[in-house]
Order: structure tokens, then sequence, then C-alpha cells
């Protein structure tokens, strides 16, 4: 890895990047998202961020935000969309495959027992006992895990201010998801990119 | 019908609804229900809903779901079809688009709309934090342990795991 030569610009998050990216092989890739998807009881996402950011230390938190936000901008299951643009990013093809098989293929067969069980004992009403549990819990594991990644966030009022209309639109007003996100993007990313040196 | 037949009609269903499903897959539940239940006949609203809360419960991906509703309806062809047609369309899009240059940290376009896009993604899980809480906290308890929650994880290293095992206790004896 070269180090930053005289002149170049130090800021620059695309010499940041390649100069810190750890040597990831797709076996760890997998047995790490392995990892976060057995644990994610309740929904992957406090988890991803727990072990990629807090425990491995492969992304920083802003990295982490800005990287599950294009999983969000794009459809379908944001943690998959996550897992292969990460994977993708520290070990090529190979990687995002591996990320993603580890992601999914424990929770395949769980959820597989747990239809096999279902279908021999017929009610749910344990799951459902339980889910009221955990669910109180979870929400509050999703809400500290936004609040912890907020950390990532630069200290501008025109950041905040997007982040606080986003929660205040789906949040609080309940507007339908997408038409909240397709609103701010773009009006999120003209202004950012206004500010972006050139 | 055979499993085969149905498999892949869940299977071309999914491509299209796992691409519209902008914001996470949680918004296409609906349109899921209403094509396998409503339509089809494949399962009923009973069944449906009882794939989904124990998704919920089992670990890993709350989508993983569908791989539960693909199974019922066409066993293990129909969990794999389920399963195929609710990643791959969305991650091949994710991997196409993460390579255009535009989109590359390197450009300045690329820059801009991740750097623009991370506090609305921040909003939107505090949102969804919001909506779990509002959604699932109808008696004190459930309050109780959402506020401490967020005071562990945020002051704690303690696993988190611990709690939603708890929480789970909690839930089966009806504390919560």
């Amino acid at each position: 890895l070269a180090s930053p030569r005289a002149g170049e610009d130090i800021r620059s998050e695309a010499t940041l990047r390649r100069s810190t990216t750890p040597d990831i092989k797709p076996l760890t890739l997998f047995t790490t998202f392995s990892g976060i998807a057995l644990s994610g009881f309740g929904g992957t996402l406090p988890w991803a961020h727990r072990v990629l950011v807090e425990r491995r230390r492969w992304l920083t938190d802003r990295e982490f935000v800005e990287t599950l936000g294009l999983g969000q901008l794009l459809p379908g299951p944001n943690i998959c969309n996550l897992a292969v643009l990460i994977g993708q990013h520290f070990a090529g093809y190979p990687g995002a495959a591996a990320a993603l098989a580890g992601l999914l293929v424990t929770p395949f067969v769980c959820m597989i027992a747990f239809g096999v069980l279902y279908q021999r004992f017929g009610s749910i009403h344990f799951a459902q006992a339980a889910l009221s549990g955990m669910s109180a819990v979870v929400a509050g594991l999703v809400l500290a895990t936004g609040l912890k990644m907020t950390r990532g966030l630069p200290r501008q009022w025109r950041v905040w201010t997007f982040g606080a209309l986003a929660f205040v639109g789906v949040g609080l007003l309940r507007w339908p998801l997408l038409v909240v996100v397709l609103v701010l993007a773009p009006v999120a990313a003209g202004a950012a990119w206004r500010d972006e040196p050139s | 019908v055979s499993h085969l037949q149905i498999a892949w009609a869940l299977f071309v269903r999914l491509l299209f609804l796992s691409l519209i499903a902008i914001g996470g897959v949680i918004t296409v539940v609906p349109d899921i229900q209403r094509y396998v239940v409503d339509t089809q006949h494949w399962m009923t609203a009973t069944q449906f809903a009882d794939a989904f809360a124990l998704g919920q419960v089992s670990p890993g991906p709350n989508m993983m779901y569908i791989t539960l509703v693909g199974w019922t309806i066409a066993g293990w062809m129909g969990a794999v079809a389920a399963t195929a047609g609710m990643v791959l369309p969305p991650v091949l899009l994710t991997l196409i688009v993460a390579r255009a240059r535009s989109f590359s940290p390197q450009a300045k376009l690329g820059r801009a709309i991740r750097s623009g896009l991370a506090p609305i993604t921040l909003g939107l899980m505090l949102a969804s934090g919001w909506i779990l809480v509002t959604s699932v906290d109808h008696r004190w308890p459930g309050y109780v342990a959402t506020v401490l929650t967020v005071i562990v994880v945020l002051r704690t290293k303690w696993n988190p795991l611990w709690l939603i095992a708890a929480g789970a206790v909690a839930g089966v004896i009806g504390l919560i």
C-alpha cells in the first residue's frame, strides 16, 4: 500500500479508504456475517453495526451509515444490500457472495426448523408471547444503535435537519417511506453536492 | 399443480416485488400476502401471519419469513425459490450500481449521494425504532424494557442478546 505522496489531498476519502482497507478473506466475511445473522433476533441491523463497527472495526460509523444509506436507497432487503456492498468492497465478487451466503444460510435452516415445529405443534402462542417481550427490547436496541450512529455524522445543521425530517416524516407523521425518501434524498444529495470539494 | 410450478410462480412474482421494495422489504408484505393468500389461495391468512411472526423470532434478517412462506406452499423448492426471488434481484442491482463510476466514493456525485443519504438513513433507523416502541409497548413494562435497553446498550459493553433473551422470557411468563 502506497503512503500518501506529498501534495496529495490528505483528506481525500478515497486515499484514506484505500490505505486502511484491511485484508479480509471471503471465508472471514462468511463467518462474520453468519455471526451477525445468528445474533439477529428481531432484526440484524443493530448487530451488523455492533460487529462491523465496534468489534471488528472494518468500518467507521460514518462509512457504515453511508453504506447502509446506499443499501436503503436501492430496493430489497437493506441488510442483504449492505452485506454485498461490504463483501464486494473488501474481497470483490467472491466476497459479496460469501457475505450474502453467511447472512442467509443459517437463518434459512432455522426458519425451516421453526416451520417443522409449527406444523407439528400447530400453535404459535409461545412464539407470539416471546415476540411481544422481545419486540420491546429490540425497539430499544434499534433506537440505541441509531443514537450511536449519530457519532459518524458531521456537526452541521444541514445534516441534522435532514435526519430530523426523515424521523418526523416516517416515525411521527407515518408518511409512506417511499415518499419521504424520494423527496428528501435528492434534496439532501444536492445540498451535499454543493458542499463537496470538487 | 406441482410444487415446481408453484415455486416458479412465486419466484417470478417476488422478482418484481423485491425490485419495488425501496426502503426495505417490509413495504411489500401486504402485496405478498395479497398474492399468496387472496389471489392464489396457497395458504391461509393465519398461516401467513404466523409465518411472519416466526420470522421475527427466528435469528437472521426479518425478511426470512418469506423462506417459511415458500416452504409452506411448495416445500424445499418453494423455500429456495422464495428466498432467491426476494434477495437476488436487489443485490445484483446493488452490485451494478455500486460499480457505476458516478456512485463510487471517488466521484463527487458518489460522495454527495453517500453523505447526503447518511442523515436520512439515521432518521429512518430512529423512526423504525420509534414505530416499534409505539406498536408493541401497550403497557408500562414494555416501555420500561425499551428504556432500559437503550441505557444498557449506550452505557455498557454487555451483549444485547441477554436482553433479548430476558425480553423473550418476560413475554412468555406474561410480564410484557
